[in-house]
């Protein structure tokens, strides 16, 4: 066991040498499909939203096929499937974007958790607070600026604890990223049990690396609750007050 | 001068009629209560004011200036110029039965919001603006507190600081008091009272009769949707002619 650590401890935590695999690969895979993701599932759920049916029903669509097919399904057809497209096999541009593992992982990254993170926003939106928006309105505020300031604001509000379970979902799934050749962390486990034998180690040396970041999320997604949901919580229970003004 | 001119407004709700041809005038300095019944059309027709339900005819001017409506598709009104009809709703304030404070902002991001993302001011201006009034509905100290934090009373002067912020020509009240507990009603009359006192224009549905009686210039009673009795408040409210008001005012002074 102790062997085993001194071994491939670097394996694990961020690089084997020549590639970053592991740990890194596995923060770097869940980042950078949380950020785009989040990015697209804002416009997307304010889609989802509108009463117009060409704007809704193609994201009712989205979201009902990639929250209706497992993950890993969905990257065996990105993955494996798309070589044989011809469409896709014989556009230079496109084939040499799909061929690389990494990029099918992170397109079905993105594409799955923008549908998960677009309903979690739907479903904030839709539940913002009627009179909140008719204020807004009253005082002349234009479409743009009431979603901007008073919508958008408080609906991510809202979605935080549900967003934060999107999150750690996310966390667990980059761990099919290893059968697209990823080496993420379950890949160097999957590699190091083939080198070792020592199954229930190699394995459950990384299952301990994932709860140590699901531990570290959940504690992040604390600090932001107690930031931005202040104004849901008792007064004396406020972690933040904001420091009072001296005078000078 | 003409403040707010509402001619022959006209809203249905499908096939329930909910106003029925409703005019009022507003000059500088009036201050006007609209009492009666529920369902009488009070809400519906401050809510027609400044478009928050489109009125299906007549018209709304502010300040001389005329809303343009316009028919859409399957005959829905619309705003004509969406521009115009922002630029006319900054100058006329709402405070509302539920305050409806922006609930993730504290007492003084509610009140600087307009100014600064509707109005354009400088943030400094803004929350120059913000302590003023709120020093003038009572409540300096709160500023950093949220609605939540806030009694009713509390919560619905910083709606009406919020609406002040605005420096609107007319300030529509819609039952301000109606959702606060008895012993909180008086502090917002009270600030009710003395915007009045400074001269400025209102238009208040209210149950409020001492209030209707001692404040305003001008009562207007409402029932089904049309103007059954209107005038001097104590004319109204002591000699009512219509046997309606009369059978209002004694319900409600029971």
């Amino acid at each position: 066991m102790i062997d085993l650590i001194q071994t491939y401890w670097k394996s694990y935590l961020w690089t084997d040498g020549f590639n970053t695999t592991g740990l890194a690969m596995t923060m770097w895979l869940l980042i950078l499909s949380c950020a785009m993701g989040f990015v697209l599932s804002i416009p997307m759920a304010i889609a989802r939203t509108s009463r117009n049916p060409w704007l809704w029903r193609p994201v009712w669509l989205f979201t009902y096929i990639f929250r209706g097919t497992p993950l890993f399904v969905q990257l065996l057809m990105v993955y494996s499937g798309f070589a044989g497209i011809h469409f896709i096999r014989h556009s230079p541009l496109l084939w040499s974007f799909f061929r690389a593992g990494f990029n099918c992982v992170i397109v079905t990254f993105v594409v799955n958790t923008c549908a998960y993170t677009t309903e979690i926003f739907a479903g904030a939106i839709k539940a913002t607070p009627f009179g909140e928006i008719e204020a807004g309105q009253a005082i002349g505020m234009s479409k743009a600026t009431l979603y901007r300031r008073v919508i958008l604001p408080s609906s991510l509000r809202r979605a935080l604890p549900a967003y934060s379970n999107e999150v750690i979902f996310m966390l667990h799934s980059t761990s099919v990223a290893f059968t697209a050749t990823v080496p993420d962390l379950l890949k160097v486990a999957v590699d190091v049990n083939a080198a070792t034998f020592m199954t229930f180690q190699a394995y459950g040396i990384a299952a301990v690396i994932y709860l140590g970041v699901a531990f570290l999320l959940v504690g992040l997604f604390r600090q932001a609750e107690r930031r931005w949901l202040a104004y849901l919580q008792p007064q004396n229970l406020q972690a933040n007050p904001r420091p009072k003004e001296q005078p000078c | 001068m003409l403040n707010l001119s509402v001619k022959d407004l006209h809203k249905n709700f499908g096939a329930l009629e909910v106003l029925k041809g409703v005019s009022l005038t507003a000059e500088a300095g009036d201050v006007i209560s609209i009492i009666g019944s529920s369902g009488s059309g009070k809400s519906t027709l401050l809510r027609c004011i400044n478009f928050l339900e489109m009125p299906d005819a007549g018209t709304v001017s502010l300040n001389g200036e005329e809303i343009r409506m316009t028919t859409r598709r399957f005959g829905h009104r619309g705003p004509a110029d969406h521009k115009q009809l922002l630029r006319l709703r900054t100058r006329l304030a709402m405070v509302f039965q539920h305050f409806n404070l922006w609930a993730h902002m504290t007492a003084l991001e509610n009140i600087i919001e307009g100014p600064i993302h509707v109005l354009g001011l400088p943030r400094q201006e803004a929350v120059r603006r913000a302590r003023h009034y709120l020093d003038k509905v009572g409540l300096d100290g709160i500023e950093e507190k949220y609605p939540a934090h806030l009694s009713g009373g509390q919560q619905q002067r910083v709606a009406i600081a919020r609406a002040l912020a605005m420096e609107p020509d007319v300030l529509m009240f819609d039952e301000p008091t109606s959702a606060l507990d008895p012993e909180l009603v008086g502090e917002v009359l009270k600030v009710m009272q003395q915007l009045a006192g400074e001269g400025r224009t209102m238009v208040v549905v209210t149950h409020e009769m001492g209030f209707a009686r001692d404040v305003s210039s001008h009562v207007i009673f409402l029932h089904n949707g049309r103007i059954e009795e209107e005038g001097a408040p104590d004319r109204l409210l002591d000699e009512s002619r219509s046997e309606r008001l009369k059978q209002f005012l004694s319900t409600v002074r029971k």
